[in-house]
């Protein structure tokens, strides 16, 4: 089982994970219905790309009247079935990260689905800024990042001996 | 058949109050493309070329391409066009950020703008809801806080601003409209414009979708150009790694950066205010436009020690946080054209211009022909209000201020250049053309940029034809830069290229690794259009004579394709590019030829029939 994995250090805010996004779902370039959002925080320079993180447990999945929301068997991805979808928009008040969103012209909720497996943000991405990563084995890279710098703590300590 | 066009512009006249919705003129975007071409023929149609640039009858036209708002790589740009106050030519200014692209989600590919508002106002804008509103509350204020105020006030982080700040209020002849607070539309004194209209900003937020028209070649075209965009030393390492800084050093060692006012082509200190040594030092983020690929914008932050140094307003910025810049112009006109080496006061004076809404190029080209004026006793101390002395950092941050507030001194320097170095009885001293300063290549050095800065549209000005490309990085061939032979030519055909990317909505950038091979077909693809390089390059050169024979009408004759006796007869003193000057009357008479102009540089009929200028 894989997940998006986000680096926030790698990311331009190009937009382009938007646009390749929007256009998975609806078949048009609209930021404004794209899945993932990369937002920009310009007072510290930082720029972050946010989408569902495919919870085990989802809010969305289980606070939905009529079961319009379901976990796709190969992803893992919680899915809206676009046809029992109501529009009655629970699902959104229920996520607590904000990452379903309501569409006013179809009436129906959006979220990401992880393009079945092949995520086009991270496709598009031109910094690798969003990977699709096992999720098993995900955080031994920042693991060992952080091991390293135990190195230098470590270090300090000896010569202070 | 969907494509990526909306067809739509919005015609707000601030006179009347009015707002209304019309259809694009399909036969003008079929003849024009979109962007700067098209803009600029409803300018030349709807205005007279005569009118007072700063009066009523001017008219202001926000610009989208049909690649703006699309994956298309660099697919981010407007343009505004008008008629400039600084030059008296057509002006057409482009900006990237993530506004263009809005403004098309929104519904729209051009807005036009007529008339004035005797009160200040904005434009809000959220889909089909437009609404003049009173701008009371912010007139008067920076850029960045008009920003911060309209967003929450009237949307939400998505919300897109483009503004102008204190220097277009008080109409600075140099003055830009600035959006997403570190993107400009930078040169001609557009925010001038602007500001003349009381027009204080407009702020947009759209949620449609922009189409296109053939989607699997598209997609195709676009990756296409993406890999190459990657691939590319230019576009895919040196402007990720430094910006557009990393001139810096590569023009300091040629012997083509100007300092002193042109006095020099080189900068001893180049090194204390370089790409590299802002990346190693001050950079804390690359910054994309929307769609952007390349990524070259830097954001930088001042050391805590530096942010207080050199204060001079109660400015809306906070100095510990992070800010937009510097860029290689804007480096290169407030250092070393100044003398100056302070790499902190060259970022707090940068983000001032941002703030105030100021063309740092024309900004810092004028305070370094003040400081000249200033050495040569044309202007003393008492003037000036403070010693302006080559070299001085401190000027440069406060003169900023003053200038966008046009206070004391800077109520001059708000003139820019030409009009400073005349009041001061020393025209010799202006180093331009057209009345707008000349930007960050030395002329003398580099013979092709020279006539590129003759011919310009829109007076002294790099974006119309960067010849620097081919001349200095060798894209998409090296030529000599101390040769005169091929550069007419070489001229004409980047102008008119120029012309095509300028229509099509992307950044003249992705030039560094793309041409019109690879872009044409995009165009295609997106707006369901069935170009030829050819066709397009044909339609560039439409662009390029439609606008000058719009500064023809407009009394800007030929007499002023020129340069400076500075750089056509005063041999660089030392350095590697010792004894050059600019041998401008090798290359304009061929340049005229090909152009189909005679003498006077007036088109020939047939040049105009041939291009349907009639």
């Amino acid at each position: 089982m894989k997940s998006l994995r986000v680096d926030i250090s790698k990311c331009t805010a190009c937009k382009q994970c938007e646009l390749a996004c929007s256009w998975h779902l609806t078949g048009q370039f609209n930021p404004a219905k794209s899945a993932i959002k990369a937002f920009v925080f310009d007072a510290i320079a930082r720029y972050v790309p946010y989408a569902c993180f495919q919870c085990d447990e989802a809010w969305c999945m289980n606070s939905c009247p009529i079961s319009a929301i379901s976990v796709d068997v190969k992803t893992k991805a919680k899915i809206v079935d676009k046809n029992s979808c109501v529009g009655c928009k629970v699902c959104t008040i229920a996520c607590p990260f904000g990452t379903i969103s309501f569409d006013s012209v179809t009436g129906k909720v959006y979220k990401c689905d992880l393009c079945d497996g092949d995520p086009s943000c991270v496709t598009v991405c031109p910094t690798d800024a969003i990977l699709y990563k096992d999720v098993d084995t995900a955080s031994t890279p920042k693991m060992s990042e952080w091991a390293l710098r135990l190195t230098d703590a470590y270090s300090i300590k000896e010569a202070n001996l | 058949m969907s494509n990526s066009y909306t067809d739509k512009l919005l015609r707000v006249n601030l006179s009347e109050g009015t707002v209304k919705t019309e259809k694009i003129n399909r036969d003008w975007q079929k003849e024009f493309i979109g962007g700067r071409g098209l803009a600029t023929k409803y300018l030349i149609s709807e205005t007279d070329s005569k009118t007072d640039p700063l009066g009523k009858e001017n008219k202001l036209i926000f610009v989208t391409g049909p690649l703006t708002g699309t994956s298309a790589p660099t697919g981010a740009r407007y343009m505004v066009v008008t008629k400039s106050p600084l030059t008296g030519t057509i002006a057409c200014s482009n900006s990237g950020g993530y506004f263009g692209s809005e403004l098309k989600f929104a519904g729209y590919d051009m807005i036009i703008f007529e008339g004035a508002s005797d009160k200040p106002v904005y434009l809000s804008i959220y889909n089909d809801d437009v609404v003049i509103k009173d701008a009371a509350a912010i007139w008067g204020k920076g850029v960045w806080e008009t920003e911060d105020i309209l967003k929450s006030v009237e949307g939400d982080s998505d919300s897109r601003v483009a503004a102008i700040g204190p220097a277009g209020e008080n109409k600075v002849l140099f003055s830009c409209i600035v959006n997403e607070k570190h993107r400009a539309a930078g040169r001609s004194g557009v925010g001038a414009v602007m500001g003349s209209k009381k027009l204080k900003a407009i702020v947009v937020r759209g949620t449609k979708g922009i189409g296109v028209s053939n989607p699997e070649r598209f997609f195709e075209d676009i990756n296409k150009s993406k890999e190459i965009l990657r691939e590319a030393p230019v576009t895919g390492q040196a402007l990720p790694a430094y910006g557009t800084a990393v001139l810096v050093n590569v023009m300091n060692e040629y012997g083509g950066l100007p300092s002193y006012n042109f006095r020099s082509s080189q900068f001893a200190n180049a090194e204390k205010i370089s790409g590299e040594t802002i990346a190693d030092t001050r950079l804390v983020a690359n910054k994309a436009c929307f769609a952007c690929t390349i990524a070259c914008g830097r954001v930088t932050k001042l050391p805590d020690n530096a942010s207080e140094k050199y204060i001079v307003s109660t400015s809306s910025r906070n100095w510990k946080d992070a800010g937009g810049g510097p860029e290689y112009e804007n480096i290169w006109a407030m250092a070393p054209l100044c003398g100056i080496d302070d790499i902190d006061a060259l970022i707090k004076a940068n983000w001032l211009c941002n703030d105030l809404g100021m063309d740092p190029i024309s900004y810092g080209a004028t305070l370094a022909c003040a400081m000249e004026l200033y050495e040569n006793g044309a202007i003393d101390e008492k003037t000036a209000g403070m010693n302006l002395n080559f070299g001085n950092a401190e000027a440069l941050v406060k003169m900023v201020y003053d200038t966008g507030h046009r206070s004391g001194f800077g109520d001059y320097l708000a003139e820019g250049s030409y009009r400073l170095s005349k009041r001061f009885s020393h025209p010799e001293f202006f180093m331009g053309v057209k009345k707008q300063e000349f930007p960050a290549y030395d002329p003398r050095a580099v013979q092709g940029i020279g006539l590129a800065y003759a011919t310009n549209n829109r007076g002294a000005d790099h974006l119309r034809a960067y010849t620097i490309a081919s001349e200095i990085m060798g894209i998409p061939e090296k030529t000599d830069p101390a040769e005169t032979e091929g550069k007419a030519a070489l001229t004409k055909l980047f102008q008119d290229a120029t012309g095509v990317v300028d229509s099509s909505g992307l950044c003249i950038f992705c030039t560094f690794a793309i041409g019109l091979p690879e872009i044409v077909p995009m165009i295609n693809s997106a707006a369901g259009s069935d170009y030829s390089v050819d066709d397009a390059l044909k339609i560039g050169e439409r662009i390029w004579n439609m606008e000058h024979l719009y500064n023809l009408s407009a009394g800007i004759l030929g007499a002023e394709d020129t340069l400076p006796k500075r750089i056509l007869e005063g041999k660089i003193a030392e350095g590697p590019t010792k004894g050059m000057v600019n041998k401008l009357d090798k290359m304009l008479p061929e340049y005229y030829q090909l152009r189909g102009w005679d003498d006077n540089a007036v088109p020939s009929k047939e040049k105009i029939e041939e291009l349907g200028l009639g």
